[in-house]
């Protein structure tokens, strides 16, 4: 696809996040909308995967790690064809395939079960890990907030993957500059990321701007030219993008629209749909 | 009992996965810094493209098991109970258990008998916080003859599975010949009319030692080896109490969410006098591991005096 034309899905995306936390009255509409361009390019573009075969064994895979973003992922999953669109109306309820946050079992596409934070990424490592024991072939990808990082188990899952070079793993952090208690130098500063992740033997790409389509093609591209070593990229984002209201606010971490609110951000997302 | 052969849990664990790496090709083995000591070190050296070192980091070595067992193959990972169970529960709950993953949690050093090593390195609360995740097949074997064949089970079990390792050398009860392992089913290594001491693990063969005594003393002990904690064997256990109306548990472990408790719940809506011994809510301490087990009562002078207090309530 061409950047104009995954600009369209991102935007519809975007939709499906914000129909699913106004559904749920809940979720992480913040954290969704920052990483829905990275999502958008790695389901539409990047990865290897058939909706209608969601397990194929030799499907590249990707780990949403930051699993609060689940609503971004249903969004892109849905709009890719692993299940109708009206199932985002149902984000949050009870008996729904899309739980708070993903399971793999429940929902079609859904690589792992992560939520709780720092897992996700072992998990990840683990399937890269697998993939060269076995010569699958595949390739892994996962999703981090930069406040995620913060987590111990991010460095001991970093560690092991820069050890044993895996370089068919890609670690993307959505680096959107907030999280619950505020901005992350606020709270615990994991600054500077690119060098952490530098030290831990990681080939580092800095995305200057996660949330441009053109540039988002131009670091997972970059990523596929690195052998022996895993990848990194530091994804500059901003949280709740493309909704004017929930733009740079941490109040939008994780709450889901009113209906006034609701009508706004599609109203806003319909033009933006229309000026690509 | 001087020529009885002694052989620790670990050990049968270690041997038997380099016997199932020569017969499959669709399992890894995940240690964490303590291969030499849980025994996985065997299979790094029969198989070292298939082993990983993930070093000290346990809460990685789980969720990064389940990444691989998101492929549908198998991963074994080991270490202390302490660090496994213990340290890394919420990702062996969360990464492992909600997905219900192929990981077989395979721990070792559990218990009082880890010996000198202390308080720190002696787990007594691994069965409490393993079967309190859904879906967690918990297993608890007696001995060697055990121990081989839990680790074969663990490999042809479809779902998430602990296995507890012991550190210390305890006598063989089972005999390999007549050995029969069925998950989820318990055995009954004596019959007897009075009261049954239901035991796992290294308490297995302290049992048979009680039963013997209690004998000379007049008392039949029917003694069954419950080497499947979760899911437990009811049927079993309820048969057993109707018949001899008193129970004795029997455990490394703590009173608090382990075997007695697993026991006691499979047996509440037909309650009898019933006993826990164990840990009781205490933390070990150093020493050499048997007089650790005696100080503790958790030895076969332990089991008859629980069993004698029993009964004397009556």
């Amino acid at each position: 696809m061409t950047d104009d034309e995954l600009r369209k899905v991102a935007n519809e995306v975007r939709k499906g996040i914000v129909v699913g936390t106004h559904a749920a009255k809940s979720g992480h509409p913040g954290g969704s909308l920052s990483a829905a361009d990275i999502l958008t390019y790695l389901y539409f573009e990047e990865m290897n995967v058939d909706p209608k075969d969601p397990g194929k064994a030799d499907r590249d895979r990707l780990v949403l790690s930051k699993g609060h973003a689940a609503p971004g992922l249903y969004a892109v999953l849905a709009e890719r064809g692993y299940f109708p669109k009206e199932d985002l109306e149902t984000l949050r309820h009870i008996g729904s395939h899309l739980q708070g946050h993903p399971n793999m079992n429940d929902t079609p596409g859904v690589d792992m079960s992560t939520g709780s934070l720092g897992q996700g990424v072992s998990a990840a490592v683990g399937m890269a890990l697998a993939s060269k024991v076995w010569n699958d072939g595949y390739r892994v990808y996962a999703i981090l907030g930069d406040g995620e990082i913060e987590e111990g188990q991010v460095w001991e899952a970093a560690m092991f993957a820069g050890n044993h070079g895996l370089d068919n793993l890609v670690v993307v952090v959505d680096h959107n500059g907030l999280q619950i208690d505020g901005t992350i130098e606020e709270v615990n500063s994991a600054m500077p990321i690119a060098d952490k992740f530098r030290a831990f033997k990681f080939h580092v790409i800095e995305l200057a701007d996660g949330n441009d389509m053109a540039q988002v093609r131009a670091a997972f591209s970059a990523a596929r030219e690195v052998t022996g070593q895993p990848v990194c990229i530091v994804a500059e984002t901003v949280k709740g993008k493309g909704v004017s209201f929930m733009e740079n606010e941490v109040d939008w971490h994780g709450k889901g629209p009113n209906d006034d609110q609701y009508e706004q951000a599609l109203a806003e997302l319909e033009a933006a749909g229309k000026e690509l | 009992m001087a020529d009885v052969k002694k052989v620790a849990t670990r050990v049968s664990y270690g041997e038997t996965l380099v016997e199932l790496g020569a017969e499959h090709d669709d399992f890894v083995v995940l240690d964490a810094d303590l291969a030499a000591s849980t025994q996985t070190g065997k299979f790094k050296a029969a198989y070292p493209d298939r082993f990983f070192d993930v070093g000290i980091a346990e809460q990685n070595l789980m969720s990064l098991a389940a990444g691989i067992a998101t492929t549908g193959r198998t991963a074994f990972v080991s270490s202390f109970a302490m660090f496994a169970a213990g340290r890394a529960w919420e990702q062996v709950r969360n990464s492992i258990g909600y997905p219900r993953l192929n990981v077989k949690v395979c721990a070792s050093h559990a218990g009082l008998s880890v010996g000198e090593d202390g308080a720190t390195h002696q787990c007594c609360e691994d069965i409490a916080l393993m079967r309190a995740i859904p879906g967690m097949t918990v297993v608890v074997p007696a001995d060697d003859v055990e121990a081989r064949a839990a680790t074969r089970a663990a490999y042809e079990h479809e779902g998430p599975m602990y296995l507890r390792l012991a550190r210390l050398a305890t006598p063989v009860v089972n005999d390999p010949e007549t050995y029969e392992f069925k998950l989820g089913k318990g055995i009954v290594l004596r019959e007897g009319t009075d009261v049954t001491v239901v035991a796992c693990g290294l308490m297995v063969g302290e049992a048979l030692a009680a039963a013997e005594e209690l004998a000379s003393r007049g008392i039949s002990a029917e003694v069954i080896n419950i080497h499947t904690i979760k899911p437990i064997d009811s049927e079993l256990l309820l048969a057993s109490a109707a018949k001899t109306g008193h129970v004795v548990t029997a455990e490394e472990h703590s009173v608090i969410g382990g075997l007695g408790d697993a026991v006691l719940a499979a047996l509440a809506e037909h309650p009898v006098p019933t006993r826990k011994l164990g840990v009781n809510d205490v933390f070990g301490e150093s020493g050499p591991a048997l007089d650790l087990l005696h100080k503790y009562h958790l030895d076969a002078t332990g089991i008859v005096a629980s069993v004698e207090g029993l009964l004397a309530q009556e």
